[in-house]
């Protein structure tokens, strides 16, 4: 039998949600608080959204980010399909479990740890940290998330429309760009997005890996936020939040219409 | 057993294979694949002729499809060459083989159009865009699939993407179509249908096809010939009459058809005939197809059970090909009933009988007395 929720599962639902979005419930509403006090209203105001804009730093920041982000997310995408493609379709090579687990580590390995071994190893090179050096220790991170969402994507396709290709003469790249690429083309975009949304959130190994003239959002963020919470950062954060918002709903939409108008379609 | 076999012209009928001048086609010469301990494909040997419609049936597993990945170029013989139109291909990948497949799955490009399904094919081979455009409408005309041409592959019916299928790699012009069990996945009153069809086409093109399937009425309906596997090895070549009248032995004849096998000794020859005793029919067989036995060596006898006839009354002779039973079980298939005969000995008999009365005047009914009875020219001797 079938009853509509009782009050327990009303209050279970509701406290679980207010646990989770509580807290950015409060900071979008503080972000537009006219009182530069973070815990006392003080009336509406876009005044923190004027002091962003005007804000010369937080928007190089801004700028830095999406740039490692992109840079990230292409290399991220390139390396991660190959090695997705590698443990997938080679069914045996020597080394392949070592080779498994070192494309999988980074997604158990401590932030701390990746980032640290990797500031040893710029030091120990001498290589000039910056804006580059946080692209690479990034990328290290961000491409076994890719070969993971290609792997499971590769896992599930019909080996035999390669097959069919390479009958019909196209020779093994051709058919790699004329069928296997375009099918798995959503994989590789949802894997994309996943590396450019880890890159643009990282703070621990973009601390330690990067120099003077890098510095990047949320490292800038935290340092404002360690001299005191200003509703600045709570406009910041406002904006990030609604940027997340509007790619995820534009997704979504995208991927729905897709879906009706193939189910609009008559299949006889 | 029914099995429609389409009609052919007869000034076009060929049998290549009975004329010792005729050049093969396709030629597999001792090939082998393994796959670590398990060989698939054990040293087979098998010569297709132009304008075939060869079958390779075998149970699953029986190494089939292997051989048909082989001649496609999809798996690469351990051991042995395989020559098209007297080419060695054995080293040669499959994009560059005069072969086309149609895959079991049809393995339609999902996110291409029927059109541009078809005329992949050529537009790898870079033919100018009209050639391409004139020979896709071709091929759509002879599947029928035309004003389905801008559908893609998942708004078509099971049917029609079988047709794409075949267009696709009949489009290319191969001088091998191969196909891998094409018809699996249709129901059965329009998979009967599309085998004819096939046999059409493949007339009409004169075209080399080879069909992989564990069908058995399906290999015998489309097929000129065809080749029985069983692990790995060939069992036994020939036309699907000649597999069904003279078996070569037990596992073909239980493979294709039904078929009673009977444990029988030597007792004499006479002639072109020989006589054998069996113990579980208490009564002596007589056949016109003698096979070089000893005396005392086990041998079997295979009846068909359309070639048994079934009565109540005994029939004027009784010494020999005769026996009494009880009637055990009826199975009705409509066209046909199968009469399942208990021997005193305990051994079981079917005999096929077409109903040519209405089910309510059947004269034999259950626990009937019946004598099953057949010819001399009814049976075949088999020694494995």
């Amino acid at each position: 039998m079938r009853r509509g929720p009782g009050p327990f599962d009303l209050a279970a639902l509701t406290l679980g949600f207010a646990f989770l979005y509580l807290p950015i419930v409060i900071l979008v509403v503080f972000s537009f608080n006219a009182s530069k006090l973070v815990t006392v209203w003080g009336g509406f105001s876009l005044r923190w959204y004027e002091a962003v804009l005007s804000n010369q730093q937080l928007l190089d920041s801004a700028w830095v980010s999406v740039r490692i982000a992109f840079v990230t997310a292409t290399t991220a995408l390139v390396l991660g399909t190959m090695a997705g493609l590698v443990l997938v379709r080679i069914q045996r090579f020597p080394g392949k479990a070592l080779f498994t687990g070192m494309v999988f580590a980074p997604l158990v390995m401590p932030e701390v740890v990746t980032g640290l071994s990797l500031l040893l190893l710029f030091v120990s090179l001498d290589v000039p940290r910056g804006f580059w050096t946080v692209a690479i220790a990034h990328t290290t991170f961000a491409t076994c998330y890719v070969a993971v969402v290609v792997q499971a994507r590769l896992l599930t396709f019909d080996r035999s429309l390669e097959e069919a290709a390479m009958d019909l003469g196209a020779p093994p790249v051709r058919t790699f760009f004329l069928v296997t690429l375009p099918l798995i083309a959503p994989s590789l975009a949802g894997g994309w997005l996943l590396a450019f949304a880890l890159s643009l959130d990282d703070l621990v190994i973009a601390s330690f890996t990067t120099g003077p003239g890098a510095t990047t959002l949320p490292m800038r963020i935290y340092s404002q936020a360690r001299l005191g919470v200003t509703p600045e950062i709570n406009a910041v954060c406002t904006i990030l939040v609604a940027l997340v918002t509007i790619v995820v709903l534009v997704i979504s939409i995208v991927q729905k219409r897709r879906l009706v108008r193939e189910r609009a379609r008559p299949a006889r | 057993m029914a099995t429609a076999r389409p009609i052919r012209d007869p000034r076009s009928r060929i049998e290549p294979w009975q004329d010792p001048e005729a050049a093969p086609f396709v030629r597999i010469q001792g090939v082998t694949k393994t796959f670590g301990d398990l060989y698939a494909v054990d040293n087979v040997s098998l010569d297709i002729f132009k304008g075939e419609f060869f079958a390779l049936l075998g149970p699953s597993g029986c190494g089939k499809s292997t051989l048909l990945r082989m001649l496609a170029g999809f798996e690469k013989p351990t051991a042995g060459r395989i020559l098209i139109d007297g080419v060695d291909m054995t080293d040669f990948p499959p994009w560059r083989r005069p072969v086309n497949m149609m895959f079991q799955s049809y393995a339609l490009f999902p996110h291409l159009t029927v059109r541009r399904n078809i005329a992949f094919g050529l537009e790898q081979e870079r033919l100018p865009r009209a050639e391409i455009a004139e020979r896709v409408a071709e091929v759509v005309r002879l599947v029928r699939l035309e004003g389905l041409e801008d559908r893609k592959p998942e708004q078509l019916s099971g049917g029609q993407k079988q047709r794409v299928a075949l267009a696709r790699a009949l489009v290319k012009r191969p001088k091998v179509l191969l196909l891998d069990e094409p018809l699996g996945a249709l129901d059965k009153k329009l998979r009967d249908q599309t085998q004819l069809e096939l046999v059409n086409i493949q007339d009409r093109l004169g075209l080399t096809f080879v069909i992989v399937t564990h069908d058995q009425e399906e290999a015998m309906t489309v097929g000129s010939r065809m080749a029985i596997m069983r692990e790995g090895q060939i069992a036994q070549i020939g036309t699907p009459s000649e597999i069904y009248e003279y078996p070569a032995s037990r596992f073909v004849a239980e493979f294709v058809g039904e078929v009673n096998l009977i444990e029988a000794r030597l007792l004499r020859v006479e002639g072109t005939f020989m006589h054998l005793r069996a113990p579980a029919l208490g009564c002596a067989i007589v056949t016109d197809r003698p096979v070089p036995a000893l005396p005392g060596e086990p041998l079997w006898v295979a009846v068909r059970p359309e070639k048994m006839t079934i009565a109540k009354a005994p029939p004027r002779e009784t010494g020999h090909n005769c026996v009494e039973g009880e009637v055990f079980d009826i199975e009705y298939l409509g066209d046909v009933s199968v009469y399942h005969v208990r021997l005193e000995s305990g051994a079981m008999l079917r005999a096929t009988e077409a109903n040519r009365l209405r089910l309510i005047e059947r004269p034999i009914t259950w626990e009937d007395r019946v004598w099953l009875s057949w010819g001399p020219d009814a049976s075949v001797v088999l020694k494995s």
